[in-house]
């Protein structure tokens, strides 16, 4: 690990001031950026310490029934807060899907929506990648890439980004607030996160010192309570990256989908929207074969990045799956497996 | 009899109070608490940290590495290169025997595999180390890897595992083929995985002289003993291992690595205490790992589905520079009766480190593939898999016709079967589904692991408070030796085990063997029991020959040794405490010890193995191809039980491993580079609780006289064979789907939905 100052500022200025010199980087719980300081993938020379900036770890209800979500609220506090899981019952399964009890008692919200890539080659610094080292080439292309993007990448780069917290957050509108050298802003979640283009490392809208405060959801995101899932694929039930995931909520009228979301994870360098899939749902009679459609359609420009042509199969049905439990109805109690494809099974009893 | 006890010997007479026992392990409170002390926990006054650099390429020379900037480095001390490494007293490019590798420890320029390490920088702090190790920036000439089955160079074997033949016959293979009826044949792909102990490798190192202290967790100290001192030329008694606490092993801490010695060495040349331990990364490369394995099988059958040939081929990936080829094929030479069986081996050079042993090596990958062949093969029949492997029971062992020690397998076969509800099961795949409309399947596999014994010696003293310590060199990975060996030392002295103190894990004891093979408890048991036996006989000795003593002239008639007294044998009134023996003849203590040892005879004379049967539910996604391990049900025979608590986790902690293998683990390297990608627990998976819903472990009872005078067999590593196999039937038999390369994936299983 290289030498760096540590900086611990005692409020948000303080915070967006010392982040303004090039090289910095803020530290929250630290779960994702000191694993990559210590394999050197991230070799910061200033690291700011957000963790004691008050008030950035409440919840709040606003008067019209949306939710603020500060930046260093916990990913367990908030999956366990009864109101959050009730009115936004998929965001609070996919933080209980993602990584570990351990992981998610000390990781923040602001810092998950931060996270880099778990492609192995932008974690290999002897090997090349265009996401850590701008120009430098892809190995990941020519590589081990069974588990890359099938949705908007490009040569340049085939990395996904790993969050599964922003794949309802995205479905359902999120607006993420930063504050930075020129003062507050809101940025859209999906927005948040870019594509790769011919700029890999540019992997974030947020400008040089901008800081994430909060998290909104809206309140039309609540009119889907009752009709949202959030459901992920893994090669085992824990502490486990998405292979798939697919986070889905509807709004129904008498058997006709009056309103959808659907988003994606594991698929792309950002959590995956599919509007078009969505707005093909619109009016009609919540059926499979509506589901299969809007599926097709929400893949229906994804191309394989390498060994993962599955991938876009699994992505279809994975969709189609989420509609159909969707439709079903937001379970009353949190599945004890969150997320699983095997949630309903009985006799597990405890959250993985 | 209960299912839980396990019966005494006829031949050898057991006191049976204190053994049989499930007490709870020694160290739990201990380890619970955080109060155990690892090797790496040590820090001795004016303690160095060492860091290893290490490869980043596969093949070539390392052309420079910036020395200066490392030095420049704060706090860094010293850095070891092949320019300023002392020398050694072994040539590293030499195996030690008996079971050493060739061992990289900055002999020259040259990289043989990733991770190899290419320097040892030595600082005040492990930062400093880290960092300095960073600034070497080393630069190579990179040759092309040869990093699969297209690039690496076969060649011919001498030996397979611990010097096992390469190529094993019994009967004509090609007649047996010829004359079936039907012949299955299928090639079964299996992936580097690697041991990943909790605990990594790790040593701390303290110099006085030409004596040196090492603090590592170790399976085999007084084996390691030797071969450090020969590596550093001293007297093996020169040599002290402390090793209390291993936090798994699974073979990787039984055979010298490059980096421990290379602390050592850095100890000796600083003269002041150095310590190591490695990043879960670099223990990807220089400390072992469960080998690549192809291999192929033939299973020949007539009209009634008994097998006419069984032919295992196994081609299995080895170092450029040295060889340990997991004796797969051997997997199918105890197991089903055949007139001609066939296991042969070939090697695969690959740009890697060397392979080693690694938790049922051999058996795991072997099984994996035999198993689900057999499976195929029953299918091919039309007959139960369960009723197939019945049908091709070994009575003795099959090609030589030796009896096998004991074999309860037909009893593990029938008691797995009752407690899964085996009966009932469809032969044909996709047949059926649970409430919730996933696919459920079923399957078996046969487990089985030879049960080697090794040398090992032991001390009994018995204390004038009527307790006793009982010393010998063991290791205890997690596995539970201090308490069976507390167990079986406990009865041999008549004592019970809260009244026997027990002495491990330092070299200094007397030798305990290794812990491997599954052996440990058989082996350094075997010395613990004899040494007691000894001391008993030298109490009764004082006592027999006491005129004071109740005891006296009980000499031909000789004394039974039970709850701390000795009794008459034909007169169970007349006995004395064994505090009360030593306070009449003044006596602070009576010692015995005790050699033991494999008869050679007994072993040439019986086929000795531990044998289980394990049955596997699982559930499938139909669209999405997620597998899940719904119920594990194993029945295992393993001789006597002496803990049953700790042999049933033995056997959940190999079955769950078995699970792993099926479907989970899986060194995943870079194609071109060599380069292990998902070289951390993030990414290389093994099963999580969550993974593991229903476990369940049956103990046969089973009475072997010949396999040791305990009866004891080994339980370590059976459970992680037969598992593999039984999983992958499952899946079969739940999707359609046959997958004969590990682990199974998701994608595997996204057929088509009809």
């Amino acid at each position: 690990m290289n030498r760096f100052d540590y900086i611990r500022p005692a409020s948000v200025p303080e915070a967006v001031a010392a982040a303004a010199v090039p090289g910095s980087a803020y530290l929250a719980a630290g779960t994702n950026l000191v694993d990559l300081m210590k394999g050197g993938a991230a070799r910061p020379e200033r690291v700011i310490d957000i963790t004691r900036l008050p008030g950035l770890d409440r919840i709040e209800w606003l008067a019209d029934g949306g939710v603020r979500i500060g930046a260093l609220v916990r990913n367990s506090d908030l999956a366990y807060d009864e109101r959050l899981s009730r009115t936004f019952p998929s965001v609070a399964e996919a933080l209980l899907s993602g990584a570990s009890a351990q992981l998610r008692n000390a990781a923040t919200v602001g810092g998950n929506l931060m996270q880099r890539t778990r492609c192995a080659y932008f974690h290999d610094l002897a090997g090349a990648c265009n996401r850590r080292v701008p120009g430098s080439g892809c190995d990941a292309l020519e590589g081990e890439n069974r588990l890359h993007a099938v949705l908007g990448w490009s040569e340049h780069c085939i990395a996904t980004h790993p969050s599964d917290f922003c794949v309802p957050l995205v479905a359902l509108d999120a607006v993420v607030e930063v504050e930075g050298p020129h003062g507050g802003r809101e940025i859209a979640l999906d927005t948040l996160h870019m594509l790769p283009g011919s700029t890999p490392e540019q992997e974030t809208a947020l400008m040089p010192g901008e800081l994430i405060v909060a998290i909104r959801l809206p309140a039309e995101a609540a009119a889907f309570s009752r009709n949202a899932r959030y459901l992920k694929l893994r090669e085992r039930t824990s502490y486990a990256f998405a292979v798939v995931s697919a986070a889905t909520a509807l709004e129904i009228e008498d058997g006709v989908i009056r309103a959808a979301r659907i988003a994606l994870g594991g698929v792309a360098a950002k959590p995956w929207r599919a509007r078009d899939a969505e707005a093909l749902l619109v009016d009609r009679t919540a059926s499979p074969e509506a589901f299969a459609m809007a599926a097709n359609l929400a893949l229906a420009e994804a191309r394989p990045s390498g060994d993962n042509a599955f991938k876009i199969e699994l992505a279809r049905r994975i969709v189609v799956r989420a509609l159909s439990l969707a439709l079903e109805g937001t379970p009353e109690f949190m599945p004890a497996l969150p997320a699983s494809p095997f949630s309903t099974i009985t006799g597990a009893n405890h959250v993985a | 009899m209960s299912l839980e006890t396990a019966s005494p010997s006829a031949q050898h007479r057991r006191h049976g109070s204190n053994a049989g026992q499930p007490l709870t392990r020694r160290d739990g409170v201990l380890k619970v608490t955080g109060r155990a002390t690892y090797a790496a926990d040590n820090h001795p006054e004016g303690m160095l940290y060492a860091v290893t650099a290490v490869s980043r390429i596969a093949r070539g020379r390392v052309t420079s590495l910036n020395v200066a900037a490392a030095k420049a480095h704060p706090g860094v001390v010293e850095v070891l290169t092949p320019a300023n490494r002392p020398p050694l007293a072994h040539d590293p490019d030499v195996k030690m025997p008996p079971f050493g590798f060739r061992v990289e420890v900055l002999q020259d320029d040259t990289v043989r595999y990733v991770n190899q390490p290419i320097a040892l920088v030595i600082a005040e702090t492990l930062e400093a180390a880290t960092e300095g190790a960073a600034l070497l920036n080393p630069q190579y000439d990179i040759d092309i890897a040869r990093t699969g089955l297209e690039s690496g160079e076969r060649f011919g074997l001498a030996a397979v595992g611990v010097g096992a033949p390469p190529r094993t016959a019994h009967g004509d293979i090609e007649a047996g083929l010829a004359a079936a009826t039907r012949v299955t044949e299928a090639d079964y792909v299996t992936p580097q995985q690697f041991h990943n102990a909790m605990e990594p490798h790790a040593v701390v190192a303290e110099w006085d002289g030409d004596r040196v202290t090492l603090d590592m967790p170790n399976q085999a100290l007084a084996l390691s003993c030797a071969s450090y001192a020969a590596y550093f030329g001293i007297p093996a008694e020169n040599v002290l291992i402390r090793s209390p606490f291993l936090g798994g092993g699974f073979g990787s801490k039984a055979i010298l690595n490059g980096p421990q010695i290379l602390a050592i060495l850095a100890a000796r040349m600083l003269k002041r205490p150095v310590k190591l331990a490695l990043t879960r990364t670099q223990m990807y490369g220089p400390v072992g790992h469960r080998g690549h394995t192809w291999q192929k099988l033939r299973i020949g059958t007539d009209n009634e589905g008994r097998l006419t040939a069984l032919h295992h081929q196994a081609l299995c990936a080895t170092s450029s520079f040295d060889e340990f080829i997991e004796p797969a094929a051997n997997a199918s030479l105890p197991l089903y009766a055949s007139p001609a069986i066939l296991a042969e081996h070939e090697g695969l050079r690959l740009d890697i480190g060397t392979p080693g042993p690694m938790r049922a090596p051999g058996e795991a990958s072997g099984s994996a593939a035999l198993e689900v062949a057999m499976d195929e093969a029953a299918i091919a029949c039309g007959m139960d898999p369960l009723e197939f492997r019945l049908a091709n029971y070994a009575e003795t062992e099959p090609g030589t016709g030796r009896p096998f020690s004991s074999k309860a397998l037909r009893e593990c076969y029938a008691e797995g079967a009752k407690r899964f509800g085996w009966s009932g099961r469809p032969l044909e795949p996709r047949r059926m589904r649970d409430e919730n409309g996933f696919l459920v399947g079923w399957g078996m596999g046969t487990a089985v692991f030879h049960c080697p014994h090794f040398p090992a010696e032991a001390r009994a003293t018995l204390r004038a408070d009527g307790t006793a310590l009982v010393e010998t060199a063991g290791a205890d990975m997690g596995q539970g030796a201090w308490t069976a060996l507390a167990q079986i030392a406990a009865e041999a002295l008549g004592l019970d085990p809260d009244q026997v103190e027990l002495h491990s894990g330092i070299s200094s004891l007397p030798d305990g063997g290794i812990a491997g093979g599954s052996g440990h408890t058989a082996s350094a048991g075997l010395a613990l029991h004899n040494a007691g036996e000894d001391a008993i006989a030298r109490l009764a000795e004082i006592a027999t020959a006491d005129p004071a003593s109740p005891l006296f002239g009980a000499g031909n008639i000789g004394v039974a040794a039970r709850s701390g007294r000795l009794h008459r044998h034909d007169d169970e009134g007349r006995s004395e405490s064994y505090a009360e023996i030593l306070a009449r003849a003044g006596r602070a203590e009576v010692v015995g010890t005790a050699k033991a040892a494999r008869d050679p005879a007994i072993a040439e004379a019986h086929a000795m193995f531990s044998h289980g049967a394990v049955f596997a539910e699982v559930k499938v996604d139909p669209d999405l191809g997620q597998v899940r391990v719904s119920r594990l049900v194993g029945a295992f025979a393993a001789g006597r039980i002496i803990n049953p608590r700790l042999v049933r986790s033995q056997y959940f902690g190999g079955m769950i491993w078995g699970m792993s293998f099926a479907l989970q683990e899986e060194a995943i390297a870079d194609r071109r580079t060599g380069r292990i990608m998902n070289a951390d627990l993030a990414e290389y998976h093994v099963p999580v609780n969550a993974d593991v819903p229903s476990l369940d472990a049956i103990l046969i009872p089973e009475d072997d006289p010949y396999v040791n005078p305990l009866g004891v067999k080994g339980v370590g590593e059976v459970g992680i064979t037969g598992t593999v196999g039984a999983i992958a039937n499952a899946v079969w038999h739940a999707t359609g789907v046959r997958v004969r390369r590990f682990p199974i994936r998701i994608e595997d299983l996204l057929v088509d939905r009809t």
